[in-house]
Parts: C-alpha cells; sequence; structure tokens
C-alpha cells in the first residue's frame, strides 16, 4: 500500500430528508483544523437523492471539496446502497482520514466500510488531533467505560477513518460567500438487488429528545443513595422546569430509563444549566454533558472529578442541600405570586 | 430456523479499576459477566424460536474460561453453544474479531444453515458496536443495527420485519433473510431462567475450537497482527482548574447559590403569571 496516494481529510455528510445532520456540520469544524495542520483539502462526501442543493451549505460550513452520489436508491439511508456509494468514491479518490458521525447511521456505515475496505475504525471518539510528521490520525476516547482515555492509531493501513460523537467538536461560523469545488460521481443501483426495505420513519419527540433539547437540566448520580431519594430530584426539575437524566450507574441500577443517561454511551447534552447532583465525574460521563453552559456541582467528596468541571460547586449532602433547594424557589414562586417557569428553548 | 447469537465475556464495568500507575486494567479488580446487551440478544433469540421454533447457538471467542457465559447464555435458552479459543486470536480489534467469528460461523452453517446472526448494540467494555456489522459484511448478509423490536419472521417468504431506532424515533425495516441484528436493551426484558435450563447449563459441554478447526484460514488476519487499530497511548485528562467553590453551611451555600441564579437573567427568564 503507497500511503503517499491517499490525500485529504473526509467527512461523512449525513443527511435525513434533505437536511444536514449537526454532527456533520461540526465535523467539518474539526476536520477543517486536521486538514490546515496536514495541508490538504478538507472535503464533505454526500450521499441521497436530490441532495445537490445541500453542497453549498457544506462548503459554507468549511469544505474546500465536495463529493457526492445522487440516486433515486439513495434516498433512505442503508447500509447495503450507501456503502457501495462511498466504495466508490473512496477507492477512486483516496483520502487519508474519513471521519462520520457516531449516530446509529454514522456508525453502522463506517463499520461495514472499515470491513470492505480492511482498514481501522475508532469508535465514538470525543479528540482528534494529526501527529503532522506521520501524517497519523490520533482519535482519542474514554476507555473501559470509565476514568482514562485512549489514543488509538492505524499505522499500517489508508484511510485512517474514526466515528466521533455528537455536540463534542465545534461548528465553524458559515461562510456563505466561500467558494469549493463539487465532484459528481454516478453510481448504478436497482432497487430490485436491495436486500432491504425501508418501509416507514417515525418521528417520535419521546423523553429523549426533550433531554437533547432541554435548557435545564438536573442530572441525578448513585450518590443519591437510592430510588427513593432520586426522586426528590423530580421535585427540584419541576420547580425550575427541568429535565431529568442519570448517570450510567444510575440507569444500570434501573433507577431511569436508558434514554435517560448521560454520557458516552447515553445521550451529549449541553444546556444552559446542568445540575450535576451527587455523581462523581467519571469521564465517561462529562464527556457528555461538559459543554454545558453553567455547571452547578453537588458532591459530599471534595475530591470528586466533578467539581474539576463545574463552574460553581458545592460540597455537601444533597440530601439536605435539595430540599433547601426546592423550598427556595418555591419561595421565590410564592414571592412573584404567580406560576414561574424558567425559560427553555423556543 | 436457526439462530446464532454472538455473545462475549467482559469484566463487569461499574466495578472495574484502573492501575493508575501503568495505565492498564486491573482485570482481577472485575468480575467477569455475560455482556449484558448479549444477554438480551440471546432472550431475543428465545423470543424467535418461540413463535417460529428451530434452533438457537451462541459462539463465543475468548479465554478458556468464556465457556462461562455460554452457560449463562444455555440458562436464558440457548440450544448449543461454541467457544473458540486460542493465542492466535488474542489482541485482537473488531476487524480481526469480525474476522475470527466469521470463520467460526462458516463452519457452523455448515453444520446448520444459519437464517439469523444477533449480537447485542455493543459490549460494554469496548462500547464500540463495530463487530456486528463487520461480521455481516464477511458473510455477505445485510446489518440491520439497533434494533428496538423483531415485528415478524416469515420463514416461507424468508423475510424479517424489524423496528430500528434513529436518532430520533424509528424505521420499521424488511430484511431478507439470512441477515445480522444488533440490538439494544430495550427490545426485551430478560426473563427468570426455569429450572430445566439452569441443570442444562450447569451440565454443558461448550463446542471448543481453536484456529486448527477452521479452513482456508488466513492467519495474517487473525489477533494483533490482523488488527489495523493499535492504542498508541493511555492517558488520564489534564484535570481543568474548576470553578468557584461555595462555602458556608448548607443554608448559606444554598442562599449564595440562588443569588447566584438569579442573576443569570439571560438564562434564567422569570415567567410571572400574576397581573
Amino acid at each position: 500500500m503507497n500511503f503517499d496516494e491517499y490525500r485529504g481529510v473526509w467527512i461523512f455528510i449525513e443527511q435525513n430528508d434533505g437536511k444536514v445532520e449537526g454532527v456533520s456540520l461540526e465535523l467539518l469544524g474539526a476536520g477543517r483544523k486536521l486538514a490546515d495542520k496536514l495541508q490538504v483539502p478538507l472535503a464533505g462526501f454526500l450521499l441521497g437523492s436530490e441532495v445537490k442543493p445541500l453542497a453549498k451549505q457544506v462548503i459554507a460550513y468549511g469544505a474546500d471539496e465536495v463529493y457526492m452520489v445522487d440516486h433515486p436508491v439513495l434516498k433512505q439511508y442503508r447500509t447495503e446502497s450507501y456503502m457501495q456509494g462511498v466504495m466508490l468514491l473512496v477507492e477512486k479518490y483516496k483520502p487519508e482520514i474519513i471521519l462520520y458521525g457516531a449516530t446509529p447511521n454514522g456508525k453502522d456505515l463506517a463499520s461495514a466500510v472499515a470491513t470492505d475496505l480492511v482498514t481501522g475504525l475508532t469508535a465514538d471518539t470525543t479528540m482528534l488531533d494529526v501527529d503532522v510528521d506521520s501524517r497519523l490520525l490520533e482519535a482519542s476516547r474514554p476507555a473501559f467505560g470509565g476514568n482514562i482515555m485512549a489514543t488509538i492509531l492505524c499505522k499500517k493501513h489508508r484511510p485512517q477513518m474514526a466515528t466521533v460523537r455528537p455536540k463534542v467538536m465545534k461548528a465553524l461560523e458559515p461562510d456563505s460567500s466561500k467558494i469549493g469545488k463539487i465532484i459528481e460521481e454516478s453510481i448504478d443501483l436497482k432497487e430490485e438487488n436491495m436486500r432491504t426495505k425501508v418501509l416507514q420513519i417515525v418521528n417520535d419527540v419521546t423523553k429523549k429528545a426533550n433531554l437533547a433539547d432541554a435548557h435545564v437540566i438536573v442530572c441525578g448520580g448513585k450518590g443519591m443513595g437510592d430510588v427513593q431519594n432520586f426522586q426528590i430530584l423530580y421535585e427540584l426539575a419541576d420547580s425550575i422546569g427541568a429535565t431529568v437524566g442519570g448517570t450510567r450507574d444510575v440507569v444500570e441500577a434501573g433507577w431511569l430509563p436508558h434514554e435517560l443517561q448521560i454520557g458516552q454511551t447515553g445521550e451529549t447534552v449541553t444546556p444552559k444549566i446542568y445540575f450535576a447532583i451527587a455523581l462523581s465525574g467519571a469521564i465517561q460521563h462529562v464527556v457528555g454533558m461538559k459543554n454545558s453552559d453553567l455547571i452547578i456541582a453537588i458532591n459530599k467528596d471534595p475530591n470528586a472529578p466533578i467539581f474539576d468541571v463545574a463552574t460553581y460547586g458545592i460540597i455537601g449532602d444533597a440530601l439536605e442541600i435539595v430540599p433547601k433547594l426546592i423550598e427556595q424557589f418555591k419561595q421565590l414562586r410564592n414571592e412573584k405570586g404567580g406560576e414561574m417557569s424558567y425559560a427553555r428553548k423556543i | 430456523m436457526h439462530i446464532v447469537v454472538c455473545v462475549k465475556q467482559v469484566p463487569d464495568t461499574k466495578i472495574i479499576k484502573i492501575n493508575p500507575k501503568t495505565n492498564t486494567l486491573d482485570r482481577r479488580s472485575a468480575p467477569a459477566i455475560l455482556n449484558p446487551y448479549d444477554a438480551h440478544a440471546v432472550q431475543e433469540a428465545v423470543s424467535i424460536r418461540e413463535k417460529n421454533g428451530g434452533t438457537i447457538s451462541v459462539l463465543s471467542m475468548g479465554p478458556p474460561q468464556a465457556t462461562a457465559v455460554i452457560k449463562k447464555s444455555i440458562e436464558i435458552g440457548a440450544d448449543r453453544g461454541y467457544l473458540i479459543t486460542d493465542r492466535a486470536f488474542a489482541g485482537a480489534d473488531t476487524l480481526a474479531t469480525s474476522y475470527a467469528l466469521s470463520k467460526a460461523l462458516e463452519k457452523i452453517n455448515k453444520e446448520i444453515p444459519v437464517d439469523m446472526v444477533i449480537c447485542g448494540k455493543h459490549a460494554i467494555d469496548g462500547d464500540t458496536g463495530q463487530v456486528g456489522p463487520g461480521i455481516a459484511r464477511r458473510m455477505d448478509i445485510p446489518p440491520i443495527t439497533n434494533v428496538i423490536e423483531v415485528s415478524e419472521v416469515n420463514l416461507k417468504e424468508k423475510t424479517v420485519l424489524i423496528k430500528r431506532k434513529l436518532s430520533s424515533g424509528y424505521e420499521l425495516i424488511q430484511a431478507e433473510l439470512p441477515c445480522l441484528l444488533t440490538v439494544e436493551k430495550e427490545i426485551n426484558q430478560i426473563e427468570y431462567s426455569p429450572m430445566p435450563n439452569m441443570i442444562k447449563a450447569a451440565r454443558y459441554e461448550s463446542v471448543i475450537w481453536t484456529v486448527n478447526d477452521f479452513e482456508n484460514v488466513d492467519r495474517s488476519q487473525l489477533g494483533l497482527k490482523g488488527s489495523p487499530t493499535i492504542v498508541g497511548k493511555m492517558f488520564t485528562p489534564p484535570r481543568p482548574e474548576g470553578g468557584k467553590k461555595i462555602e458556608g453551611t448548607a443554608d448559606e451555600q444554598v442562599k449564595q447559590l440562588m443569588d447566584i441564579l438569579m442573576e443569570k437573567k439571560e438564562v434564567l427568564t422569570l415567567q410571572s403569571s400574576k397581573q
């Protein structure tokens, strides 16, 4: 394998119904830095049906080039059709790095493509860098479900690939005057050759969506002691119009359903205010909430790592502090003499 | 109908400890368990067998003591189990793992043709979710990841109807058999094992294969040698400085916090309904 043939940083542009996923724009931002360091173009690659109008947006968010495969069979995401499109592009243009959002479809596609390309794939990364001399992608992620990061390298295969957690990287400010190159490839796909069919897509606005969109989150950890004590967090949340979430421990203990888990294997959230209550702040949790605007931590243990990322830290017993806090909010409501709620995203 | 469920023995990550000096996993610190997602995969196979009949095999790769997770799977309701164990498999990343498992599946498929493969969404020690789709590609069958419901199996038409979880909602997919599913925890509840299963599990002897039992195996694709990814370094990220500590008695702490929150007007908009 001649590594010099492989040049450029590519981002998978995931689109649903002609709308680009946020994580793809975030990855254009992250990819821009890598491409500049390596002094190569940044490209977005886009598959779908009638997706040409999206190329402009991809360029505005930082891409120098857009590679496109447009075909009616690609209307909905399917592993078999999409991977054929990706294989076609990658084998022809040979990028050295490919990043995908760690969404259900992004992970599914990247895993299949890596197998056929016989190359390395790092899952759910939260930090990205490149070593300019060796041109190696340094993809880091929390390991062992816990308090340590591992940097994964792919030295002997190209392209180097990684999936990246949504809401961890930052998108650039779009520049609509930016000019880029659009390269279109045609593909021969036939619906009758497909072994899977998408019959229906149901958009479900459930609790999960609430957590992702919540302006204020009250997140509790195992330090609440038991599921009864945990209930006071709902009372706190009610008094300020917040949404309740929990750590991995809490979900595994069965106090909360999995869709309310915040962290590496749960949701990544970026609310205006994040109450981290009786949770220690393991890395796998922190990666899912550290970009919140204001983090308030309450924990008995002064050495808990959550205090390192908290904007304000209260060292104390949550079971004592939280009821007092609820009392204060209620009192405030009574003084104002009306229903009080805090701003949510509108 | 023959369903093969891929299962993995993992350290219980809730209890696991990292040696702070070497940054490596202290495996003695954590008990080994059946990966929780894989337990749901076995349970789903049991439900499918109840409706459609057939046989459930489980397949695992790991050290000899990983037969424990095959026994556990038999408790849940699997009929038979295979363990592939060999030093040649050691140090495998997801690509090399999917190669080894697909070689075993090739051999199982010759014994009884496989109609469906089920895996857990991911293993809790690696959290990658890449092995399932990798196996599917190597077997050239469609992978369907993030499955939350197997709605219908039609053995006559050789199709299956599946609900697959998406970022916001789900999709209903029809797939041809054979196919490979990776399942979410919410797909089912693990049921209590009936006594006959427990007895069967206790006495069960897994089929054990080494690399020498495979046909046409390319050893360069196995284990550490066949793994494109390597761990460059392990590190504890530098601790950020942290913010302001709010001190005093509980009452004083709460009062200070309330004062801070009341100042954040751009965040906390008070909406009074009082006219």
